[in-house]
């Protein structure tokens, strides 16, 4: 927490956060899965093309997805902008349909429709990677209004960047989901840049929390780099609103350690600032609790780092050997109805 | 003397040379100044006329159009950048609803000299929503103008006309995918004036219009006929609203055949309106249906080849007008 304000401007109840040898090493296992995954897919699309368009990695931002993951169920929902590798992952996305969803194939998770940035795992409750800033913001409201119309207890976890805070849908959402109480929690994984404009130069209000107040929404802050801070936020967030009070605006600062999206100069920062940040990596970090803690060997971190490179690599063989979609396939998906009558000259 | 600059440059030149001259002039958008330009577009602007003119907005489309607007409405004339105009549709209310209607609620009396641009269309993999090519459906809006340029010599042209002589808003629809397209421009300042076509290439068995980086397309289709006997002439409409159809029709009167190929959805398209005025003002002149070569209707997908396939290409443009020229094969 050191270095991090940690600041509430309402009451929450406290939730126990106690976190075993099992949490530590889930966390462990998913941060190195994601974070090998997505060091694999930016080889296989530098190095050799395999992968396309616009590539955001969520490289640093990894325990933002596990914090979230053990302060959730599997049946509340996830949305999200883009930089959507992480959270399809943790999930629950299958990694293989993840790569060959890069790769462009019929088996990858939307198909090769939708490629890095929209990724989707509805079975799983994933809805989306979602290419318009700002736009999830009011759509995950909308994933939380049918869940309380419907009266389950699921809540939305709603993801954006610092820079989406600037949209103004994040306005009339926030008080659209006050009014309604909403079962969501807006999460704003706060990375200190959108594209290369550093945050303060967005607004005035640095602390994107703050931006509940005008709508009386609980808002706090949290370290967005350790999985323990996450959670406890996250779950406090939750809990109010499983309970039907409603959402809450939760700030994770975090940082990204690449560029914006692959082909990003990252000319805005220094070497140093990123360094900064390396140095409370969120892996190693999870890794010296371990070790402290003696919650595993080192056989067993290594059985569990080569676990992870096998589904990797795995994964990568199957995008490989993975079929194209067919050609007909560009007027499949955009119509329900199977009998729409396309415009074909 | 000659020199040859990238489209980038072209648009930079422009918007630069005309802001040198009108003080009133300035340029605003994401990531415009200090990063240079999402597309490295405006390069160097900030350092030139300073934040005042070069002014970087945060993530609020709507917001800075608004912004624009109604500066342009109180005596100045904005360029505002979009990203790319797949972002714009979240500032569409204030260019549908403020932008191109207030003259006329107005009665006159309130004029919008604004400048939209960025890039258009597909440029690659990315996905069904950064794919979008928006000239049609902009073009259906009365009080604004849409410019398509197909090169950086006419985009240069074009945008410092829409800067200093236009008194309406303009809508300027580039490409990702040209911004690095060298061209050779005069080292003297020009103008284009807006709603001329421009006729790429004569011909006289089949005319192809087309406009922006299908162009490309059209030009190669030519080049292919070519070598097969066949003429074909190539318009490049430059300007989508006002339409210049009148130089389609002298053209048609020449080769009484037209295909048409664009990067729009099929419906209500830039093709649809074109075929409309052609066979009306010009029907006893066609020996063949008008035919169109589209984008597939359907939002674009990622995957390569579904990409290639929902884009017109040359083949398929050989293809259609062997057919207008009722030819086998
Ligand atoms: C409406 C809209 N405007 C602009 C863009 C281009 N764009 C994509 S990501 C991005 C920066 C977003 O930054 P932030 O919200 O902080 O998210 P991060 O990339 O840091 O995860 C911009 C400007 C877009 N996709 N959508
Ligand atoms: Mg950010």
């Amino acid at each position: 927490m050191a270095g991090f304000p940690y600041f509430c401007t309402s009451n929450f109840l406290p939730v126990a956060t106690k976190f075993s040898k099992e949490t530590y090493l889930y966390w462990y296992e998913l941060m190195q899965l994601i974070r090998q995954f997505e060091l694999m897919a930016e080889e296989k699309y530098k190095m050799e093309g395999k992968i396309r368009g616009f590539f955001h990695a969520y490289i640093g931002q990894e325990a933002i997805a596990a914090g979230c993951m053990t302060a959730t169920k599997p049946e509340d929902l996830y949305i999200t902008a883009y930089r959507d590798h992480g959270l399809a992952i943790a999930k629950g996305v299958s990694v293989n349909s993840c790569m060959a969803e890069l790769f462009g194939k019929a088996t990858g998770n939307a198909k090769g429709k939708g490629g890095s940035m929209h990724f989707f795992g509805k079975d799983v409750n994933f809805y989306g990677g979602h290419g318009i800033v700002g736009a999830q913001i009011g759509t995950g409201a909308g994933l939380a209004f049918a869940e309380k119309y419907r009266g389950s207890e699921n809540v939305v976890l709603c993801f954006f960047g610092d820079g989406a805070a600037r949209q103004g849908i994040l306005h009339e959402t926030f008080n659209l989901a006050m009014l309604w109480k909403l079962p969501v929690v807006f999460i704003c994984e706060n990375n200190n840049y959108a594209m290369g404009t550093s945050i303060e130069r967005t607004s005035n209000v640095i602390d994107i929390y703050k931006l509940a107040d005008a709508y009386e929404m609980p808002g706090d802050a949290a370290d967005g780099m350790h999985p323990e801070t996450v959670h406890e936020a996250v779950a406090r967030a939750v809990k109010r609103a499983r309970q039907g009070d409603g959402p809450t605006l939760l700030e994770l600062k975090t940082y990204r350690y690449k560029g914006h999206s692959i082909s990003d100069p990252q000319k805005y920062r220094s070497k140093e600032e990123v360094d900064e940040y390396k140095d409370k990596d969120p892996i190693a970090q999870v890794l010296n609790m371990i070790r402290e803690h003696r919650y595993a060997t080192e056989e067993e971190i290594a059985a569990i780092n080569k676990r992870v490179d096998d589904i990797v690599n795995e994964s990568v063989k199957f995008a490989e050997e993975s079929p194209w979609p067919d050609d007909s396939e560009v007027l499949k998906d955009v119509y329900v109805d199977k009998n729409y009558p396309f415009i074909v000259d | 003397m000659a020199r040859q600059i990238a489209f980038r440059e072209a648009l930079r030149e422009a918007m630069s040379e005309e802001m040198r001259r009108d003080e009133r002039v300035f340029l605003m958008g994401e990531e415009v100044a200090e990063y240079n330009g999402a597309y490295k577009v405006s390069q160097g602007m900030l350092a030139e006329f300073g934040p005042k003119r070069v002014i970087d907005t945060p993530i609020s489309e709507l917001g800075f159009t608004a912004v624009g607007v109604g500066a342009a409405q109180n005596g100045l004339r904005p360029i505002v950048e979009f990203m790319t105009w797949n972002f714009a549709v979240l500032a569409l209310d204030q260019i549908l609803n403020t932008a191109s209607k207030m003259l006329a609620m107005s009665g006159g009396q309130v004029s919008c000299p604004i400048v939209f641009r960025g890039g258009n269309g597909s440029a690659g993999q990315l996905g069904a929503q950064h794919s979008t090519a928006f000239e049609a459906l902009y073009a259906n809006i009365p009080g604004i103008k849409v410019v398509s340029p197909s090169n950086g010599y006419d985009a240069k042209g074009l945008l410092k006309q829409a800067i200093r002589y236009e008194e309406d808003p303009v809508m300027f629809m580039e490409s990702e995918v040209m911004y690095g397209d060298k061209i050779e421009v005069p080292e003297e300042e020009y103008y284009i004036e807006l709603g001329k076509a421009d006729v790429k290439k004569q011909g006289r068995d089949v005319t192809i219009v087309s406009f922006n980086k299908m162009m490309k397309v059209a030009m190669g289709a030519a080049a292919e006929l070519e070598k097969e006997g066949i003429s074909a002439e190539v318009v490049d409409l430059r300007t989508i609203r006002p339409l210049d159809w009148m130089t389609i029709l002298e053209s048609v009167k020449k080769t009484n055949r037209l295909v048409i190929v664009e990067e729009q959805w099929p419906f209500a398209s830039v093709s649809s309106e074109i075929t409309y005025r052609i066979q009306k003002e010009g029907f006893d002149y066609l020996d063949a249906p008008i035919r169109r070569i589209t984008a597939a209707d359907a939002p674009l997908h990622y995957a390569p080849n579904l990409v290639a396939a929902a884009l017109p290409d040359v083949p398929r443009t050989v293809k259609l007008v062997k057919e207008v020229m009722y030819l086998k094969k």
